[in-house]
């Protein structure tokens, strides 16, 4: 009895957490221009279109680039601060921990807000370049949370052995520190680029006048009428999201990951 | 290699990157968005440098405070449906299977990585005349007519608990992850039901944490900025949708710049709630 509800329970969480996703999936396999469900005909032509068609194929490119450097800029913000606070004795430092967390603690409004008042200020507003520093600020919460995860799990004999055989820091970060903190740094890149890709209101307070990333387009496309393009677009973010996310878990371990992400949120 | 404090001005060095990187661009904005709040509006959508308070005053019209009420109101709601609804459902996953617990993870952070724009419109598809759930209905033959669903107040509360769902989860899973389960097997031994011993047990020995992640999911909520528009009406729209609208469309940056750090204080304010809740939690 109970085993039946709590299987009805689960289903029906699913089918709310997939339903929009069936019925975008459905609408994204339209043979013509409408937005039908259950879709009229069938056609994979609008997967096509996100590569064909000029103003989605730049779409595209510019999120893809977008989350390819915002997401390493984040790491490479993250791993030398979180490498310091686990080297060394400072407990002033961890101010700037609590810096890079509030980004995604705040609602992302005011982090939108404040760096288009700063571009705008410094009179960089609507470069390129400005997208990717603002996405790497906004992220950096992420890879500063499983790198300080990764460091804490790091065996600090291990170090102490190499430091009596003589290593300096470098030799030491090179040999022992760099290979355990590997994947964290792989999973820290995959959330930062995933959520990069997926963002919305940064990208577009910072470089939304002069270009257009997928998500900015979806909601341009949104309001001068649908085509199922957005559909298809959509069904693409998802999967890429749940390839990443099935790859982070089969190559580290995502209970442990979120055990420890969401407990440093608080 | 024992942790020591810093013993020269070089060992500072790895410091220097992020430190600059953090103050210049999150700092310093930071700091430029409060500057701008306090600066005087000009026609055309320019602001010149001043030190006025009248985009504060704004803030005593009836218009802001339903905006407000309603921002907090719809926020309150979203918290207290998501923890309904994901407290059995984290409990009953933590004790499944590590392998089922992954797939569902992995789907929990699909969903919690789609952007607004995409949950906005998969929703407004869903809830559409065309291509929406009461053609199923229809199909059924529950319902004579298909028709749209939106905009309305349950749309935006909908789009939104499917939103902050996923969150739910994640920020309860390492609390109810680490549960001792011998509490509720000495429930069970005690002759409770798996329903009785989740009510008289488990919920009790998570109350601080269930606090916490009400506080969370709602601030969560306070920072949605698209769904209310896409899935609502005006009266629908938040303090998060007006800030955004007045930035954007309205070219009044005085006036958004002053709507964010009172956001910024409101959401400040409740996470040292949070955080007091926490400390309680501990000493208890």
């Amino acid at each position: 009895m109970t085993g039946m509800f709590r299987k009805l329970y689960f289903f029906l969480i699913g089918l709310f957490l997939a339903l929009p996703m069936i019925v975008v999936a459905g609408v994204s396999v339209n043979e013509k221009q409408t937005l039908a469900f259950p879709p009229k005909g069938f056609s994979l032509s609008w997967y096509g279109e996100i590569f064909l068609n000029p103003e989605w194929r730049n779409a595209l490119f510019a999120s893809v680039t977008l989350a390819v450097l915002s997401a390493a800029l984040a790491v490479a913000i993250a791993l030398p601060l979180s490498w310091f606070l686990w080297r060394r004795v400072a407990p002033w430092a961890n101010i700037f921990q609590l810096i890079g967390v509030a980004p995604f603690t705040l609602p992302p409004v005011i982090t939108a807000l404040g760096l288009l008042t700063f571009w705008a200020t410094t009179g960089f507003y609507g470069q390129p370049w400005t997208a990717v520093i603002s996405h790497a600020i906004f992220f950096v919460t992420l890879p500063l949370v499983t790198l300080s995860l990764g460091f804490t799990a790091i065996d600090r004999s291990l170090v102490e052995a190499a430091a009596t055989m003589g290593a300096d820091d470098r030799t030491i970060f090179r040999t022992v520190v760099l290979p355990l903190i590997l994947p964290y740094i792989v999973s820290g890149y995959a959330f930062a680029f995933v959520l990069s890709l997926n963002e919305y209101i940064v990208a577009y307070m910072t470089v939304g006048f002069v270009m257009e990333t997928l998500p900015i387009k979806i909601f341009n496309a949104l309001r001068y009428g649908y085509t199922p393009t957005m559909a298809s677009v959509t069904i693409l973010f998802v999967a890429t999201a749940a390839v990443i996310f099935s790859l982070v878990a089969r190559f580290g371990d995502l209970p442990k990951l979120l055990g420890a992400m969401a407990s440093d949120d608080k | 290699m024992r942790r020591e404090a810093p013993q020269k001005i070089g060992d500072y060095a790895p410091l220097f990157f992020p430190a600059t990187m953090l103050i210049v661009f999150f700092v310093v904005p930071f700091a430029t968005m409060i500057a701008v709040s306090f600066f005087q509006r000009q026609q055309g959508g320019f602001y010149v440098p001043a030190f006025v308070l009248s985009n504060y005053e704004r803030f005593l019209s009836l218009f802001f405070a339903n905006v407000l009420g309603f921002s907090l109101m719809l926020a309150v709601v979203v918290a207290i449906c998501c923890v309904v609804l994901a407290l059995p459902f984290t409990y009953l996953l933590t004790r499944m299977k590590r392998k089922v617990q992954i797939v569902w993870l992995v789907a929990l952070l699909s969903v919690l990585s789609l952007s607004e724009v995409i949950i906005g419109f998969a929703w407004s598809t869903l809830f559409s005349r065309t291509a929406g759930i009461t053609n199923l209905l229809v199909m059924a033959g529950i319902m004579s007519e298909a028709k749209a669903l939106l905009p309305s107040f349950g749309a935006v509360l909908t789009g939104m608990v499917y939103q902050a769902f996923p969150y739910t989860v994640l920020v309860l899973y390492p609390a109810l992850v680490r549960l001792d389960p011998t509490l509720t097997e000495a429930a069970r031994t005690l002759g409770a039901s798996p329903v009785k011993a989740f009510f008289t047990v488990v919920v009790p020995a998570l109350r601080n944490t269930i606090v916490a992640t009400l506080i969370m999911v709602f601030i969560f909520a306070l920072g949605s900025y698209l769904l209310p528009q896409l899935l609502g009406r005006p009266q629908h729209w938040t303090l998060s949708v007006l800030i955004t609208d007045q930035a954007i469309y309205q070219s009044n940056m005085p006036f958004a710049a002053a709507m964010a750090v009172f956001l910024v204080l409101v959401t400040l304010g409740l996470v040292a709630l949070t955080v007091m809740a926490g400390r309680k939690g501990e000493a208890a």
